[in-house]
Formats: structure tokens, sequence, C-alpha cells
């Protein structure tokens, strides 16, 4: 997910899909969210104010790929599966949600069985059926997807819903029986990540009433304690609570505290951040300006909360268009971007630390390299400049113009300065072209932008290296044309690709060995420099002195819906 | 002349006007010269030594928890940033003098340009009259119709974005000959219509009847007898337009669709510094006051300009 943010998580870890998938349930003796005492009536109640200098795009969660809304979608929406709701590294755990258990995993991996719960309604009053399921699935397809073709194109049928998406069946892929609530979900092969590719907001159930195209600013009913009342992009959107939910498993979807969650947009982060020290509000979205971290964290310090990330702060360089469609253009900006620069524009190296790698510190897969560097080390080290200055010369790209795509907020706007400089520095001529986060994102994937580079964040979707690796710079995510193009970079190489496949098939029997060849191809993809990776950031949360339970999921983030303002 | 140097106020402020453009003309002198630093140029990781000692550009918080960064302020050594770092590192004294140049400069071409047009087409309206006074006086109203900002702005995002592409015409995003055009363009119906009124006026009196009954050329009648009445009013419009269109152009600037990073007018400097109201705030305060006192000399000076030469005229509520 992207920087307004992205996510993923390695599942199958053992040959026994079924085992593995509730194995890792059972091994949680965690407790849900709101739960760490029993849920607390005498919270319940009372008004979240979230503020978010921006809109972030459409409300579909079936197509919205960012943290902004990610975020709510976790108490508005359910999928078969779902993440955990717990605080901690538990949260990235796959627990039953709208099913009534993990599936029965059979045929080698390939079928998956689930049983629906009954009498669970969404928030129009519906009943959910299998039916629905079915149509979620097939929508997925139809409203472009941004992962319909690496993730979702596993199910038997996926392949012909990509060709013709309007006509989507999932014929023989997704097969529903009402009589025994039962979905079964056929592959074309074993997919050791399936079941956290169900886990993420892309695989909420909807209505099957629901349009078979981007549902844009209009909110769908979802089945969360929650539901979308509006939104408006240019204001805001209010959440309140969903009047058929009842909790049916606390770990999957727990009842809220707050009665009514509201999102205003359209102030600066300075003002947010005012306003939240005044007790006008009780969260900040964006990232918090530096130039007001120093008295945050003298003045306000205990209500700033600073969680590790895996994460990525990049800017990935369009392979297909001058000059970066010449790899020594690309190489000579990897060296000369000083990260640590980039690092103190974000906040310091407390809250953010260089990285040369495209896998964050601690992933699957990640091995500590630095291949443009000051010097030999592994670690990052310094730029080099007079090596960028050479590879540009050879380069023969000398004095072209490029234009660097930035959101509009200070600190991204702070950052795409800086690159602006070191990109005239080397001898480009370089402009600097701030967009509203509401709009940047999908603006720099379209190829019919031609944004040449772009600055950019992705967040885990789920702790797997192909995520990252797979997600971003795979031929299968690279649609010209579309908004939907997660590969910004528009990278294509049919041999990484082949060792990408092998990782992702050796995760289903040997996690060490595709760990292996998930780092191989972190540094096959570094040496053809798509992007420039700038430093892995630390979630700051900075929350109203009013509001209690802070618990922060290392999925999805701060929990908007277990907050106490009661 | 004589009259606009007995003018004690319109003469300080003219002193203040040449003392600021020659600082900034400047600006590439102490840059390089004084400061040896590239005020475009990041510096977010560089040191200067103060005082005998090696310091941080951008220094990190030592209070609290120790998050956030912030900018070395005010070192008041002239040779080494005098007024402090901006959140990239740059030396915001050399920046202001850079953003000054750039300030006067779209201000002082865009009001050449505006006055130019204005004076054309309002003299050519006023005494033509029939179809060029209805052509010209439409395309005015259409410009009045819009408020001035919100046409600037507007013109400025299309522009901006994409640069002007049009028959022969080529110019590159990011140029300051952009901001200077639709600037120019924006202001020209304040400076056309009271001309065109003064023309009409004329037109009726006694001494520009007796040159057509004498049977003068048109152009003989507008060069010895119109122009000669109307370029005093010209004049004092001048530095009022210096001044307005200085202030349009830092507006603009400040909401980043004027002057394009990496560089500076005295409106982006402001923006720069209104991220570092809490812990800098003289980065966003000082070229404020350069704005403030510019503008004002200018309009001292144009009010001089007006007791000077045209004593009657009532242009400031006009515009």
């Amino acid at each position: 997910m992207t920087g307004l943010m992205s996510m993923k998580r390695v599942g199958a870890l053992l040959s026994s899909f079924a085992v593995c998938a509730l194995g890792v349930a059972a091994i949680t003796a965690s407790t849900p969210a709101g739960a760490a005492t029993g849920y607390q009536k005498q919270h319940a109640g009372g008004t979240v104010k979230l503020l978010a200098s921006t809109a972030a795009g459409t409300l579909d969660p079936q197509v919205n790929y960012t943290l902004q809304y990610w975020q709510l979608y976790q108490a508005t929406y359910d999928g078969l599966v779902s993440f955990q709701k717990v605080a901690g590294a538990a949260s990235f755990d796959v627990v039953p949600d709208l099913a009534t258990a993990m599936p029965k995993v059979t045929d080698n991996g390939k079928t998956y069985t689930f049983v629906l719960r009954k009498g669970i309604k969404f928030s129009n009053g519906k009943t959910v059926t299998v039916n629905d399921v079915l149509s979620s699935m097939q929508r997925l397809f139809k409203v472009s997807n941004p992962n319909a073709g690496s993730w979702y194109n596993v199910i038997v049928g996926g392949a012909a819903c990509l060709t013709k998406p309007a006509t989507c069946t999932l014929k023989g892929g997704v097969v529903v029986n009402a009589a025994t609530n039962t979905v079964v979900f056929n592959l074309t092969a074993p997919d050791a990540e399936f079941l956290d590719q169900l886990a993420v907001p892309f695989g909420s159930i909807l209505p099957s009433t629901a349009p078979s195209k981007d549902a844009g600013d209009t909110p769908l009913p979802g089945t969360g304690a929650y539901e979308f009342k509006s939104y408006n992009p240019n204001t805001g959107l209010v959440m309140v609570r969903n009047p058929y939910f009842k909790v049916w498993s606390a770990a999957a979807q727990p009842q809220g505290y707050p009665n009514e969650i509201d999102m205003t947009f359209g102030s600066t982060v300075e003002s947010e951040v005012t306003a939240v020290e005044n007790g006008q509000a009780d969260w900040v979205f964006d990232p918090l300006p530096s130039d007001r971290l120093q008295q945050l964290s003298t003045k306000y310090a205990s209500q700033l909360h600073v969680n590790t990330l895996t994460a990525d702060w990049y800017l990935p360089m369009n392979t297909n268009l001058a000059p970066f469609n010449n790899l020594k253009a690309r190489q000579a900006l990897n060296y000369a971007i000083d990260k640590n620069a980039a690092v103190s524009l974000f906040g310091g190296k407390l809250l953010a630390t260089p990285t040369c790698t495209i896998l964050p510190p601690g992933f699957p897969g990640f091995v500590q390299s630095c291949l443009y560097n000051k010097g030999t080390s592994s670690t990052y080290a310094g730029p080099d400049l007079a090596k960028a200055k050479a590879l540009v010369t050879a380069s023969g790209t000398a004095g072209m113009k490029v234009g660097l795509v930035v959101t509009n907020d200070p600190v991204n706007e702070a950052v795409g300065q800086y690159v602006l400089s070191v990109l005239n520095s080397i001898g480009y001529k370089a402009t600097l072209k701030p967009q509203s986060a509401n709009i940047q994102f999908n603006y720099i994937q379209n190829t019919k932008n031609k944004v040449q580079i772009s600055l950019t964040q992705w967040y885990q979707d789920y702790p797997a290296a192909s995520d990252f690796l797979k997600v971003l710079l795979s031929c299968s995510q690279f649609h010209p044309g579309n908004d939907n193009s997660i590969n910004i970079a528009g990278f294509c190489n049919k041999t990484i690709d082949a060792q990408m496949n092998q990782a992702e098939a050796l995760e289903l029997t040997n996690q060490t060995a595709a760990n292996k060849i998930w780092g191989q191809v972190d540094q096959a993809l570094m040496k053809q420099a798509p992007w420039v990776p700038l430093f892995n950031p630390k979630q700051i949360d900075f929350i109203g002195k009013r509001v209690g339970n802070y618990q922060f999921s290392r999925q999805f983030y701060m929990y908007v819906d277990q907050l106490w303002v009661k | 002349m004589r009259q606009l140097r007995r003018n004690r106020a319109a003469m300080l402020a003219l002193g203040v006007i040449v003392l600021i453009v020659t600082a900034c003309l400047l600006a590439p002198f102490y840059a390089h010269v004084i400061a040896h630093e590239n005020p475009f140029a990041s510096n977010i990781t560089g040191t200067i030594r103060l005082n005998g000692k090696t310091v941080n550009v951008l220094q990190a918080n030592t209070q609290g928890l120790g998050y956030g960064v912030t900018p070395i302020g005010p070192t008041w050594h002239f040779s080494n940033y005098f007024l402090g770092a901006d959140d990239q590192g740059r030396d915001v004294f050399a920046r202001l003098l850079y953003g000054g140049r750039s300030s006067l400069y779209i201000g002082a071409s865009s009001a050449v340009i505006c006055v130019a047009v204005a004076a054309i087409a309002g003299v050519a309206a006023g005494y033509f009259g029939g179809a060029v006074d209805w052509i010209v006086s439409r395309i005015f109203d259409i410009i009045w119709a819009f408020p001035v900002y919100l046409l600037a702005i507007s013109l400025s995002v299309i522009l901006e974005t994409n640069g002007i592409n049009f028959l022969f015409i080529h110019i590159e995003q990011g140029s300051l000959t952009i901001p200077i055009l639709i600037i120019a363009s924006v202001f020209i119906p304040y400076v056309g219509r009271p001309l065109r009124g003064i023309v009409l006026s004329l037109k009726e009196r006694e001494f520009i009847q007796a040159a057509i009954g004498s049977g003068a050329s048109d152009f003989h009648i507008l060069r010895k007898e119109i122009l000669p009445n109307v370029a005093p009013t010209i004049i004092v419009f001048f530095p009022l337009m210096v001044a307005f269109n200085m202030l349009t152009e830092s507006a603009l600037s400040f909401l980043g669709i004027g002057v394009q990073a990496p560089q500076a007018s005295w409106g982006t400097i402001i923006n720069d510094g209104l991220g570092l109201l809490y812990t800098r705030p003289l980065v966003g305060i000082m070229p404020g006051l350069m704005i403030v006192l510019t503008a004002g000399a200018l309009n001292v000076l144009g009010d001089g300009f007006r007791d000077a030469f045209d004593p009657k005229a009532k242009l400031r509520g006009s515009i």
C-alpha cells in the first residue's frame, strides 16, 4: 500500500496449508484489540476527530490502495479471513472473519474451502450470502483492482477475467453452494500468500449489488462495526456505527468504542498539529512537519507514539522514458542522492534509517548491502557525486529536462526540493511538480502522464518479500495507460520475473531457500536501479490528550475504532 | 522634477528603492565572493565554521525525545549564514537578495509590459472610438470581470504546468517570463481604462479639434498632442504598477504557482519560512519585511510622481 501507503505477509511456510493457517492463528496468544481486559463499555461513545490534509481518492475498498483509507477499512469491511485485530507482531496473523474457520486446504494447496458464517448483515440490512462472496471476487477484476493481475489471477478463470473484465465469471475458480453455505476457491497453482491476499481490504465482501465499476465517492455497504455515512473528498468523511453489526469474532472484527469517526480534509499539516495540541482534534494522519517535531518531542512527548515500520520512501524512475530509460542515468542518481539528507528532512535518525535495498531490514529475504555507496561498505556511507556525474556524462543524458512529481505536504515537498537540487547538480534541468496527495499516487502510475521520476512510499500489505519485489517491480504489475499500475517505474525484466516466480513457488516447501532467492532478486533489481530507495521510516502518531487505548497493529497501524474519547 | 526633488518623502522612498535594488543586484557577489554559498543548492548535511567550531547547518534536536531537525539560526556574521538557513540548509540572506532580484525583475518587467500595452490600447480606444473602442473596451470588460488574483492563479496553474506553446511562442515551464506575462495581462484594464477616459476627454478639447481641423494626420495628433498630455499619467502609473505587480508575484509564488523552485523570490521564501515559523521565524518574516518596505517605498514614490506630474489625477481609486 502506498504513502498515502501499501501492505502483505509471508503466509505459507509449511507444506500443509490447513495446518499452517490454523497454526498461525493458534500460535498467537494475543488478545483482540479493545478487549485487552474485555470490552470496556464505560469508554464507548463520543466522536473521534481525525485530520488529513487531503482525501485519498476513491472510497472503494477494492480499488483504493492507500494506508489512509486502509486504516479505516479495518473497521468497516471484512473478508472471509482478516488480520487479527491485536497490537504488536500478532497482528500479522490471519484469522477467520466472515468464514466460520480457517479454510480446509486440499489438492496440494490448490483448493480452499470456506464455510460462510450465517446471519451476518451488511450495513444496508441485507444478509451476507455466498453469492456476495462470488460477486466480490468477480468485482476485483471488473474494477481493475491494482493487484488483480499479480494476486487474484491465480484463481481459476482469473486469466480470462483479466482479458475480459466486464464478463468475468471466475467459472470453476470460485464455486459457491448456498445450501451448505460454502465457498470453494480453485487455484491454478498453490499460492503461499493467498490467505494474506484475501485478508487485505481488496478481499472485502461487498453486496452483489455493488457497481461493477469503481464506486468513487459513493460509500459501499460493509459488514464492519462501522459504516461510511458520507464522503466528500473536499471536506471529509464520517463513519458511524453499523446498526446491524454484532460481534462474531473479536479477533477479526471487535466492537468499536466511538459512536462516530470523522476525518476532516483541507487543513495544512501545521494547522492539524495545532488542532491536536489544542484538543480540537484527536489525530493527524500526515507526516508531521520537521519544524514541529522538536516542540512535540519536548512539550507533548506523552502524546507521541513512534513505531517501527516495514516501509520504504523511494524515488521510482520511469524506465521507459528519457533520461531514466538509460541504466547509467538511473545508477547516477542512486550514487548522487544523500540518503542521510532525506532522513534529516523526515525528522532525523531517530525516525528513519537510510536504506540501499528494496526490502526493508528484517524482512524475509533481506540482505544487508549497498550497491551505490561511497566506498565498499555494505551499510550506507554517503553519496558519490563524482561517480554520479561521470555516469551522467557517460549516459549522454546530461542537460535533459526532468520533472519530479511529489505530494504537496511539507515533508514530501522538502524531500522533493532536495532531490531537485541533486538532479540539477549532476547535470539535469529539473523541475518540481507538487500535487495534492488526493491525486498524486494515481497520477504517477499512469504512463499517459509521462512522469519521469516521483517520490512515493510503500508500506507492506503483509510481510512477504513478494509484496515489495513482485508487486512493485514485476512485469505483471505494469499496466500502461492505467491509473492502477503499481509498478510505477514501469520496470520489466523477464529474467528477474522468472526468479521471482521461482522464489514464490519455493515458499511452499522451503522458506529459507525462497528467502535466499528473494534476496538475490533484490540485488538483481538494484543493479538495474529502477528506484532510488531513500529510507525506512518509523510511524509517528500524534494523538490528542483526551485519547486513550492507543493500539498499534504492525499490519494496519493505529486502530482508529479502538480509541477512547470518553 | 524640481517639485519631485522637493518632496522629502518621495526622495526617501527613492533612496530606499535604490538601496534595495543595488543590494539585490549584488546578490551573486555576496553569494559567491563573500558567503561562498550556492543559494539554489540544498546543503542539508553540510557544516560551517562558526566561532572556531564546526557546526551542522541542520541540527538534530537534543531535547525531550530528541525528534526533529532544525536549521541553524541567524549567526549575525555577515559572511556566514547571516540570517541562518532554511530547511534545505540554504543561506537565507543570499536567497533574500536573489529573491529580491526575481521579485523586482518580475514587478518592473510586468509593469513595463502592462503600462505599454494599456497605453497603446487605451489611447487607441479613446482616440479612434467606434469599432476600435468597442473591441478594446469589451476585452477590458472581460478581463475586469474576473477577480485579479483568481484570474492570475488560474492562468498560472495552467501555464506553469505546461509552459506556453502557441504558434511561434515557446516558453518553458518555470521561466520567469510566464509570471511576467500573466501579471502584466491581468492588470492591463486597470491602467488602460483611465487612459482611455483621459483621451476621450482630451479629444473634445479645442487644441485637438484645431489640429484635426487643420488636417493633421492621426499619427501626428497622437504623437504631438495626445501623448504629451497622457505621459504624466503613465509615469505616475508606473511605480504603482511595479508595487502592485510585485505583490501579485509574491502571492503567486507563495502559492507555488509563480517563481518555481529552486529559483527564489520573496514569495517563495515566505513559503519556505511557513514551515519554519515555530523554530526559525525570521525565514518567513524577512522577505515579508522586504516586500512591505519595497511596496511602501514604491507607493510613496508614486504619490510623489503624481503630485509632481499630475496633481489632479485620482489614480489610486481606479486600481
